[in-house]
């Protein structure tokens, strides 16, 4: 299963946000990577690389980001990995968590959960 | 000419100028950002400090490497990344180099810009650091290009940078936190500019009677 990465400002938010997704998908595997050591809001290097190991597998792991410096120290985490299967993908993380996690539940490939997740910010709450 | 150990007593002296100015660069982050660009930054130069040691022994573009790393691992906001990056990538321009001449150092600095483009998607005049970065290499090419010795050099840099930081507060921020204030961010000085002008300014100053 693609695993899957959730890096936010805030540590309650990124676990929660992680939570939320499993509740729907339990064998995903998932890890939250929010906030500083300290527990200050900001994103860290070292945690989202702990992170994407821990759920890393051959088939690849999915990152899933808040805003500004997640996604840029997310960027550099990934530039020190080149040989790993990671990419980060820009969608709506609550809407986007909970997609990634059913289509990795449900065996779907890397590229195929990308695909469903480029669709997310373009669906629509008020049909 | 500037040797390692000097590059590495620069390094210290940007650590100590953010660190008193810490307050004010995190005041500034208040109403435009999340205020915490004086708090972030000073973390991240106090790793830089840490690894005072480890940098003693190692070739100008490795110090600048170690510095950028410490830089990203430990700032945890957006400057962190865009500093990071900034110094890796002097460092990358100055590989293999146990001294410095102002050429190389101002290619060093241009390739630290290009970076922070990169990293930040960024231009100039979207009221982040590159508004400080970019107007304070060409006032020294400028300079060097006139043949002013490197004290006067920089001290031009510094001034551009200034001026540079200070015309922040007329753009509206088109990037970062700050770009979702929008036109309400008029009238403040970007504070990744400042801090910029900040570091450029204890450059200087540890040059000058250094040379």
């Amino acid at each position: 299963m693609v695993g899957i990465v959730i890096v936010s400002h805030s540590a309650p938010l990124a676990d929660s946000v992680a939570e939320m997704a499993a509740v729907m998908a339990k064998d995903v595997p998932m890890a939250a990577a929010g906030g500083l050591d300290d527990g200050s809001f900001g994103t860290s290097f070292e945690k989202i690389s702990a992170a994407i190991e821990s759920v890393y597998s051959d088939d690849g792991v999915l990152v899933l980001m808040d805003l500004g410096s997640a996604v840029m120290t997310t960027e550099m985490v990934l530039e020190m990995m080149p040989e790993r299967k990671v990419e980060m993908v820009d969608c709506p993380l609550v809407e986007g968590a909970i997609v990634a996690a059913i289509h990795s539940a449900g065996g779907e490939g890397f590229e195929a959960i990308k695909e469903n997740l480029a669709k997310v910010a373009s669906t629509k709450k008020f049909p | 000419m500037v040797d390692s150990k000097k590059v590495v007593e620069i390094l210290l002296a940007i650590a100590d100028k953010i660190e008193q100015q810490k307050d004010y660069l995190t005041e500034l982050d208040q109403p435009i950002g999340d205020s915490d660009h004086g708090i972030n930054l000073a973390r991240g130069f106090e790793a830089v400090r840490q690894k005072a040691a480890v940098m003693e022994g190692q070739d100008v573009g490795a110090i600048l490497k170690t510095a950028g790393m410490a830089l990203v691992s430990t700032v945890g906001g957006a400057s962190g990344p865009l500093y990071g990056s900034a110094f890796m990538k002097a460092g990358v321009a100055l590989a293999g180099k146990t001294q410095i001449d102002g050429e190389g150092f101002l290619n060093m600095m241009d390739a630290a810009i290009e970076a922070v483009k990169q990293r930040g998607k960024a231009q100039e005049g979207e009221a982040t650091m590159l508004d400080a970065m970019c107007p304070s290499l060409r006032a020294m090419r400028e300079a060097m290009e006139s043949g002013k010795p490197m004290a006067e050099v920089l001290s031009e840099g510094v001034k551009a940078s200034w001026e540079g930081a200070r015309h922040t507060k007329g753009l509206v921020a088109t990037k970062g936190r700050a770009s979702y204030v929008g036109e309400r961010g008029l009238g403040h000085q970007d504070p990744g500019a400042t801090s910029y002008s900040f570091m450029l300014e204890a450059v200087s100053q540890s040059m000058e009677g250094g040379q």
